[in-house]
């Protein structure tokens, strides 16, 4: 596994775009993007209509997630690229989550829709037809995602990234600054997490940086890579992007997405919160 | 909700004694500029926020207190601002881009 086999340029696009046994997924959470144009021949994901549980807090299950893919025509052979707006928060979720259903051949399209667009490459209206498939799902893969219990027996004894940003992680704001900020949880982190804002780790285009520099962040922030990491943010998507960084990009084997994030976290009764800038 | 949609976030039932609005619009040659990036950077040059523009250029955050950097990029080029959020307060920035005659 390396970079090439995870991340695909604009140029890989182009080159594949009439390759029967390359499917490219649009993940957005707000889909009026994708309504609008799309790269031609990519399928449609909602985030949250399409891979969250329609009444209780989790995602699809696997049955559910079989049935999806067929229905798009995505078959367990194809390549998937993912690609969406929000610098690919929701399409590093949905690659995470790919994953976690065992999907053999998933990949991004590094800088995701923003860079597709500042460089000018072709975007279309035309309606996707794909014919159905019959899509397996394996069991979730529970070693790549965290949950609350798990996290508490964490403090102090693994590695904690607070992806969020300086803000959200100080308790000074309680959602991204693009957002309202009405909200139920308490402010602040999880005790000994360190800050390292997703954004961190991705160039001004969306772009992710270098493996070198990407290795130099999480050390210069204190986080020893020899050790295991649960990422987590405030709903999980921002932290399926730094959890693609560790474990696919820095091929880290140990990394667990905490997807249950701050809004479960900060709505917990007896658990311990920091405030402030944290241990650095 | 996460993701930022185009322009940010409605004002619509948002109390404003309460929180920080900086908002503004993108224009290139006096013309807004519908799906630039605006994004919001902190007195040491970090990212904090993102929105696309909406189809009339406008774009909107709810930061903390305190003075901010509005970057706006585009096809066009790109170009900045300096701006101070304050609670119960609005911010208006215009961000003008290199123009392109």
């Amino acid at each position: 596994m390396s970079r090439t086999d995870v991340l695909v340029d604009a140029d890989w696009v182009e080159d594949h775009l009439d390759d029967p046994r390359v499917v490219l997924v649009e993940v957005d959470e707000d889909t009026t993007a994708y309504d609008k144009d799309h790269i031609r021949g990519a399928v449609r994901l909602d985030w949250k209509r399409d891979l969250q549980d329609p009444v209780r807090r989790d995602f699809v299950d696997k049955d559910g997630f079989a049935q999806l893919l067929s229905e798009r025509g995505i078959a367990n052979d194809d390549t998937v690229v993912l690609y969406g707006g929000n610098n690919n928060w929701f399409a590093a979720y949905a690659y995470w989550y790919f994953m976690l259903y065992g999907h053999a051949d998933v990949r991004l399209l590094d800088g995701g829709r923003k860079k597709w667009e500042l460089d000018s490459h072709a975007l279309t209206a035309d309606t996707t037809s794909r014919e159905p498939t019959t899509y397996a799902a394996q069991e979730p893969d529970t070693s790549i995602r965290a949950f609350r219990d798990e996290v508490l027996d964490t403090i102090g004894a693994q590695n904690l990234v607070d992806v969020r940003s300086p803000d959200e992680f100080a308790g000074r704001l309680l959602a991204p600054a693009h957002l309202p900020q009405e909200q139920s949880q308490r402010p602040g982190h999880i005790p000994s997490a360190r800050n390292i804002p997703w954004s961190k780790a991705a160039n001004e285009d969306g772009t992710f940086k270098p493996d070198d520099e990407l290795r130099q962040l999480y050390a210069d922030a204190g986080v020893d890579l020899g050790r295991p990491t649960i990422a987590y943010c405030r709903i999980g998507e921002r932290s399926a992007h730094t959890w693609f960084v560790l474990h696919e990009l820095l091929e880290q084997p140990q990394v667990k997405n905490y997807d249950g994030s701050w809004t479960e976290y900060g709505s917990l009764v007896g658990v311990p919160i920091e405030l402030g800038e944290g241990s650095r | 909700m996460c993701g930022a949609q185009p322009g940010g976030p409605d004002i619509d039932g948002v109390d404003l004694t309460r929180a920080a609005v900086v908002q503004g619009q993108v224009v290139c040659d006096g013309v807004p500029v519908a799906g630039a990036y605006v994004r919001l950077l902190d007195p040491a040059g970090d990212f904090v926020a993102e929105v696309p523009t909406s189809t009339d250029g406008a774009f909107r955050f709810f930061p903390a207190d305190g003075g901010w950097t509005v970057r706006a990029i585009a096809r066009a080029g790109s170009a900045e601002r300096k701006v101070v959020a304050r609670t119960g307060a609005i911010a208006e920035v215009r961000v003008e881009l290199p123009s392109a005659k």
